[in-house]
């Protein structure tokens, strides 16, 4: 069947903001959709509020929405741009609640567009969890024992029945968010009555738990003429009870007979077929008994999801791309593999290779929560690593977490193990977290049986034996001793995966020498292909990974080539952001007529799509692996290497600059790299240009901090040098919580488990401005000097919020003329000074007119995507020619470079924070980072751009009601400015009894004073700050902390608005910004309208 | 450390690969060297006599983690002469399993060889074709001189080495069938099992005598070789056509093929697999398939039938039905065992075609 002809417009909605448990992975499909659908001849509509996505990028799209993805905004939205056929299937969870809700609403029957890929009754039948169980027992598979309810009552009813333990889902929910286990009648009341309050339809569904049991997924694709293939399978690692997302997973499924895993294919096409996916991709995922392989069905996505992501990078089978062209009617068979080109997309993937998938969660940014893994999903990123085994390709994803682990153990960090009894660690690795591997090793390593820990942990032998195998190798290696190692020894080793790094420590020898006499030994990494079929048929597509067998396949062309270093698994502080970056430079040094070549292991990403770049490498971004690659390309002939991209992937790939081979980093040097990050030289360099920091120095013990605090004055922010995303940063008032913060860095937590401090990691101790307007410039420098303003860009929160959680705005809304211009001349005249050829991003805080800069990076930053969306100039694409030697004049001529644009819009970035999944975690925004995504709203006004990305980020702001204001002392003035034009706007005020007080001071009315909670008895009568919170009376909350430790007065407060689902703002300076907003929402319409109409406007320069 | 002795595996063509001896001692074995892509349903590759005369090389790397189980064997015991693996898993896990792959192997003679780069083995197979090759613990020139002198499979009639010495009855169903036992699967058996009491007969039974039997059908099995070096069966089948129904998979079906005249020819390395996209000429659908073959039927010389189905990877014939007759035959496997489930609807069309021979 060929495509139709019936549709000329299709409208494709992303999912918005990363966060947990919706990632890049949908940037990955929508941007695979919205190509294939352009190349098909599609009008193509893209609706996404996040600018840090390949999707939003103009090109891809004929419209591009960077708008809120809200049920009015996506109805605006179709009725500007009426598409013929909207395809919900491609951008997660929050597509399909979206087309849902204007298919309920009648926006899509009103409007003539027909939903494709899944319909509204499929999707019903595969989200509402009691119409799925109903579905799957109609086709006789099996689904846990279980019931739903709609009330707490029914909850408890429901639960007695089937017995515990019991899991709890709320349904219509994303990443198991409100998902538990209950073994009591105490934790199933408070998981269901959270649950019911998660689930949009208040329904929760309770079934009997299954934990420990193993689990599996198959990735399912099926046509519109029914042809039913599976594109992988997946084994999870973790035994149920542990999140998937949660879970370390390996493809293809490892301990399934052929008669187990054709009866679970059997049943996926039955279970497709019924829900009545018409065509696309789905998964399904089940439970097995490990005892007599009892399979039940779990639960099915009817839309392509982070699996399917996996599952494509897993294979080579393009699952996003292909869903797309079966929604507008082609059959598989009419598709072309593109890996073979010979064959057709209808067959089944085979590999000849593991896969494995660990997740990096982001624990450290969440003090106080039980770092363990359960149902609700917790983890911010994801690895995945190839290898020929399992032992190889879980040692292999084990060092692209970045943790600072070499491998499964064998390295520094293992020795924290070391304390524990027999006992103690079977116990703990009977619990699924983030150590359980490691556990699992080190027990293993101390003779502890395969069997025992089989029984403790409910991990499968199979998995135990392998990860014994490696301990068996290890055992072997350290008898033998370097001197010893040949190269059938050698060559077992790195077969087991084991890096050189490990080997270093085993051997009590630097690395270095492990590798020299690896090489002298004869044993080096191989190259070999990801190619759908197990190398039956010859392979077009240049897709590699590293392994230790006999043969390279790599066949480069003639082009010079360019590496560029990808930015790993998404963590806090590194995300989407730097992938858009790495994969502009590569689109951009394609054009400019070089080879690229791209390292990367998140399997997420556009970056590690293998049409991305000429090559892709999954491969762990260590010296050693990256150097692996490096002599691949060079060895296996073609164009010449030109050098390496360190300064687009974020910390992750600058941290290997200077481990690089000499002259191979492009653009910036690491000298001006590194003297960027050295404290004392930098210093040296802002004194030299003349321009001002904030006081401070550097202490490595808590003595010389408490000295250059009480030379420079409180309050002081505190930070630990070479981290990312502010980790572990602070602000102290005093020398008691210096001293304080100073011990925690030094001991606990995971900078202790990294070595703590040392002279050289010491901690920078910088006088804190207090109230300080902060803003970020990006800029470009090219090899002739020529500077490049991209953006300045002003923060709505006050410095000393973390500048990664803070929203910030293009053009500046407050800041004079002069002191934009003073921010462009400084960052210009540090560019120079550090010598930068490619991008550079400056921090500086504004007080009383006054330019301090706080720091410089000279690399890529977190704000190149929104500043290229806002201002429509490709600054990764340019920055990455300059990085190549252009000058900004040349890109200027070519046409790559263009003028920004005023399209009399203000754009606003608003981060978007993980706090639902840590219910115990205080919301209040400090200098530590700790949002997973960003938003962006663009309008004509910086109240209605605001707004907008209020709602963009979940927070909408309310147009009517009760807003409650708890402030601390010296936010009071501020906060009383914000009330008035609450009371303006018709709030009304609820206030704690200091704030209360001080506004009516000021004439404001507050309607009624509540208690904060154990500040005092409340009256008779009264609500406290969290009844009313609970009680859905107030709209709005703001509360500023008193002090800003992580227990701080008020934390219950904040919670209680989180828990609850009531916008929170934690600034004043967000509070007035809230104000401006929701006075231009009230009184303009809404009006939707296309980046490209944006970019159109017109050339004309920013302010300034 | 693994303990296991060094060993190679030479190719005719003198290409040499390292690994390490597994399953059964062996100094030199020897055989015609395959790939299967299959990533599950080892013991059922193992086990299928269609492998009789050939060393199999699995691409998946992990071979033999979900152990061995009885129940899971299509035939006997294994007829192949040799496994090469990547990986050979040392400690199954599956509620199912009874023994590791490795004591299997042991205990039927088979040698097998792991640690190897089977990746570069299958790219240099799909380059140069399935070819002899001979692997164990002896020195390199003896295994090359081993392999210069395997005969391989071409001409040669592994049928006989592999078909059952007397009749044996199978299965419970209502109809009657009689099976020509070239490697008969178990797989296929249980099929036709449910539908036919099936008396399963030596390859070389006359056709007078199964005629005798008045079946409601005859089924010509799956088997190892090549179909041109079994000419006897072809003519018994030619006796067949016509007077019962007749259904053939793989051996069986270009068996039905050669008895209509039409010729076969080798593919350059056949197809093995779980994997294979076949459509179904008749409203086009797309079955993902088993398959097991190094020989294929010539399209063009097929004069007496219609082709039903074709693989889409590569064109060749991958079904056939006579016009005059009611006989039919596919090249794949159907009946799965390893594989997949989508085509066991042929089954189906053979009970079909015997309930209409009765009535007619």
């Amino acid at each position: 069947m060929p495509k139709r002809d019936d549709i000329e417009s299709v409208l494709v909605i992303g999912s918005g903001p990363i966060v947990i448990g919706q990632a890049c992975e949908f940037d990955y499909s929508g941007t695979q959709a919205c190509r294939v659908l352009r190349a098909e001849g599609y009008r193509v509509i893209l609706a996404n509020s996040n600018p840090a996505t390949i999707m939003t990028d103009p090109e891809l799209a004929h419209r591009t929405y960077v708008e809120p993805l809200d049920a009015d905004v996506l109805a605006a939205i179709v009725e500007r741009e009426r598409p013929d056929a909207l395809l919900p299937t491609l951008g997660g969870q929050t597509a399909l609640n979206l087309a849902t809700q204007l298919h309920e609403r009648g926006v899509l029957d009103a409007f003539g567009v027909e939903m494709i890929g899944a319909n509204a009754e499929a999707i019903r039948t595969a989200e509402n969890r009691e119409r799925f169980k109903e579905a799957m027992t109609g086709i006789g598979l099996e689904v846990p024992a279980s019931g739903f309810a709609h009330s707490l009552e029914e909850a408890m009813k429901v639960g007695e029945e089937i017995g515990f333990p019991l899991i709890i889902r709320p349904s219509y929910i994303l990443g198991g968010q409100g998902t538990g286990i209950a073994h009591d009648a105490d934790t199933l009341r408070a998981l269901a009555s959270t649950g019911l309050a998660a689930s949009p339809i208040s329904e929760v569904l309770i079934e009997s738990s299954i934990a420990g049991w193993k689990e599996y997924e198959l990735e399912v694709m099926r046509d519109r003429a029914d042809n039913c293939v599976v594109v992988c399978s997946i084994e999870n690692f973790d035994p149920m009870g542990v999140h998937t997302g949660d879970s370390i997973t390996v493809a293809p499924a490892q301990t399934l007979s052929d008669v187990e895993y054709q009866a679970m294919r059997d049943s996926a096409f039955a279970c497709i077929r019924r829900i009545g996916v018409d065509t696309g991709g789905s998964n399904i995922q089940f439970a097995v008994d490990p005892a007599d392989g009892r399979q039940v069905v779990i639960e099915m996505n009817p839309r392509v999801s982070r699996s399917s992501a996996l599952a494509s990078k897993a294979t080579g089978f393009p699952i996003a791309k292909i869903a797309a062209r079966l929604a507008v009617g082609y059959t598989l068979d009419e598709i072309a593999n593109d890996i073979t080109r010979k064959t057709p997309a209808s067959f089944e993937p085979t590999i000849d290779y593991v896969v494995t998938k660990v997740p990096r969660w982001a624990f450290e940014k969440f003090p106080g929560t039980a770092e363990i893994l359960g149902t609700r999903m917790q983890s911010v990123g994801e690895v995945m690593a190839i290898g020929r085994t399992f032992p190889e390709s879980l040692q292999k994803g084990m060092r692209s977490l970045e943790h600072g682990r070499l491998g499964l153990n064998c390295d520094p960090a293992e020795q924290l193990l070391d304390s524990l009894s027999d006992d103690e660690l079977v116990r703990r690795a009977a619990v699924g977290t983030p150590d359980r591997p490691f556990q699992l090793e080190a027990a293993l390593r101390r003779g502890i049986s395969v069997e025992r820990l089989a029984e403790a942990t409910a991990v499968d032998p199979w998995f135990l034996d392998q990860i014994a195998q490696v301990t068996a190798e290890r055992a072997a290696l350290a008898e033998r001793g370097l001197a010893g190692m040949d190269r059938a020894a050698f060559r077992r080793a790195k077969r087991l995966g084991f890096s050189d790094g490990q080997l270093a420590y085993l051997f009590g020898v630097p690395e270095g020498e492990v590798r020299t006499s690896r090489l002298a030994a004869g044993v080096t990494a191989t190259f070999k292909t990801v190619d759908t079929c197990g190398a039956e048929f010859e392979a077009a597509t240049p897709y590699h990974y590293s392994t230790y067998e006999e043969e390279d396949e790599v066949r480069p062309g003639d082009r010079p080539k360019v590496v560029i270093l990808g930015s790993g698994p998404n963590r806090i502080g590194q995300g989407i952001e730097f992938d858009y970056c790495c994969v502009h430079a590569s689109f951009a040094l394609r054009e400019a007529g070089y080879e690229t070549v791209m390292v990367n292991c998140n399997p997420e990403t556009v970056s590690t799509d293998y049409d991305t770049s000429d090559r892709l490498y999954f491969e762990p971004l260590t010296t050693e692996d990256v150097q692996n690659v490096l002599d691949v390309e060079t060895r296996s002939g073609g164009g010449p290497v030109v050098g390496v991209i360190v300064g687009l992937g974020g910390q992750t790939p600058l941290k290997l600059a200077s481990r690089l081979p000499e002259g191979m980093v492009l653009g910036t040097s690491p000298e001006a790299i590194d003297l960027a990050e050295d404290r004392e030289r930098w210093a040296d360099l802002c004194r030299r240009l003349g321009i001002p920091q904030p006081p401070g120095g550097t202490a490595v013990t808590v003595d010389e901090a408490v000295a250059v605090a009480d030379r420079v004055g409180y309050p002081v922010l505190v930070r630990p040098s070479y981290v990312l995303g502010g980790r572990a940063m602070e602000i102290v008032y005093d020398a008691d919580g210096l001293r304080r913060a100073m011990a925690e860095l030094a001991a606990v937590g995971s900078l202790g488990r990294e070595g703590g401090l040392s002279a050289e990691r010491p901690v920078l101790v910088d006088r804190f401005l207090e109230d300080a307007i902060e803003v970020d410039v990006d800029a470009l420098r090219d090899r002739d000097g020529e500077v490049l303003i991209g953006g300045v860009m002003e923060h709505v929160e006050e410095a000393g919020v973390h500048s990664g959680d803070s929203a910030c705005v293009i053009p500046p809304p407050t800041l004079p003329h002069d002191v934009i211009e003073l921010l462009e001349a400084h960052t210009r005249a540090i560019a120079g000074a550090l010598g930068v050829q490619g991008p550079i991003n400056v921090q500086y805080a504004v007080k009383d007119h006054e330019v301090y800069v706080i720091e410089a990076n000279p690399r890529a930053s977190r704000t190149v995507p929104f500043v290229a969306k806002a201002t429509g100039v490709p600054l990764a694409k340019v920055a990455a020619r300059l990085m190549l030697g252009s000058t900004l004049a040349e890109l200027r001529t070519d046409g790559l470079l263009v003028d920004p644009v005023d399209g009399g819009h203000v754009s606003v970035k608003e981060a978007v924070l993980p706090f639902n999944r840590f219910p115990d975690v205080d919301t209040v925004l400090g200098p530590e980072m700790r949002s997973t995504g960003e938003v962006m709203g663009i309008d004509t006004t910086f109240g209605l751009a605001f707004a907008k990305s209020q709602i963009a980020a979940g927070n909408r702001l309310p147009d009517s009601g009760s807003v409650f204001m708890s402030l601390a002392d010296r936010d009071k003035p501020g906060g009383a400015v914000a009330a008035r034009r609450f009371v303006e706007l018709g709030f009304s005020l609820v206030a704690t009894a200091g704030t209360a007080h001080f506004l009516e001071a000021e004439g404001i009315p507050v309607e009624a004073v509540v208690a904060k909670v154990g500040e005092a008895e409340p009256a008779p009568g009264s609500l406290d700050a969290i009844d009313l919170i609970g009680s859905g009376k107030v709209q709005l909350v703001v509360n500023t902390p008193q002090g800003r430790g992580p227990r701080a007065d008020g934390a219950y407060i904040r919670t209680a608005a989180s828990v609850h689902n009531v916008p929170c703002l934690t600034t004043v300076a967000a509070a007035r910004a809230a104000a401006a907003g929701m006075a231009d929402w009230g009184s303009h319409a809404l009006q939707v309208r296309s980046l490209q109409e944006f970019h159109e406007g017109g050339q004309l320069r920013l302010p300034v | 450390m693994s303990g296991r002795l060094p060993s190679l595996l030479v190719l005719a063509d003198g290409t040499v690969f390292e690994g390490e001896a597994a399953g059964a001692p062996a100094e030199v074995a020897t055989g015609e060297l395959v790939f299967n892509t299959v990533m599950s349903g080892y013991q059922e590759v193992i086990t299928d006599p269609s492998y009789a005369g050939q060393v199999i090389a699995f691409t998946y790397p992990h071979i033999g983690n979900y152990g061995v189980a009885a129940s899971d064997d299509e035939s006997r015991r294994p007829f192949c002469r040799g496994v090469v693996v990547r990986d050979l898993s040392n400690r199954p896990s599956s509620w199912r399993s009874s023994r590791t792959l490795e004591s299997f192997l042991r205990s039927h003679g088979i040698p097998a060889l792991t640690g190897v780069d089977t990746r570069r083995l299958t790219r240099h197979i799909r380059e140069a074709g399935a070819m002899p090759c001979a692997f164990g613990t002896a020195p390199e020139d003896r295994l090359l001189a081993a392999a210069r002198v395997e005969p391989g499979t071409d001409g040669v009639d592994l049928v006989a080495t592999v078909t059952t010495d007397r009749p044996y009855t199978a299965g419970h169903g209502p109809l009657s069938v009689v099976a020509y036992d070239f490697g008969i699967k178990r797989a296929i058996l249980a099929q036709l099992g449910t539908m036919a009491t099936v008396e399963v007969v030596p390859a070389s039974t006359p056709a007078d005598e199964v005629l005798a039997r008045r079946p409601d059908g005859v089924f010509l099995s799956n088997g190892p070789g090549d179909p041109a070096a079994v000419g006897y069966a072809a003519e018994t089948i030619s006796q067949l056509l016509g007077r019962v129904p007749v259904f053939g998979i793989c051996l069986g079906h270009q068996l039905l093929a050669t008895a209509l005249g039409a010729r076969t020819f080798k593919l350059p390395f056949g197809h093995h697999g779980g994997n294979h996209p076949v459509r179904r000429l008749d409203g086009g659908a797309v079955e993902i398939t088993s398959q097991n073959h190094n020989y294929a039927v010539d399209e063009g010389s097929l004069a007496a039938a219609d082709v039903t189905h074709v693989n889409l990877n590569d064109g060749v014939v991958e079904g056939i039905r006579c016009r005059d007759v009611p006989a039919f035959g596919v090249q794949y496997h159907p009946e799965a065992g390893p594989g997949p489930h989508d085509a066991r609807y042929l089954f189906e069309e053979f009970r079909r075609l015997m309930l209409q021979g009765a009535l007619t």
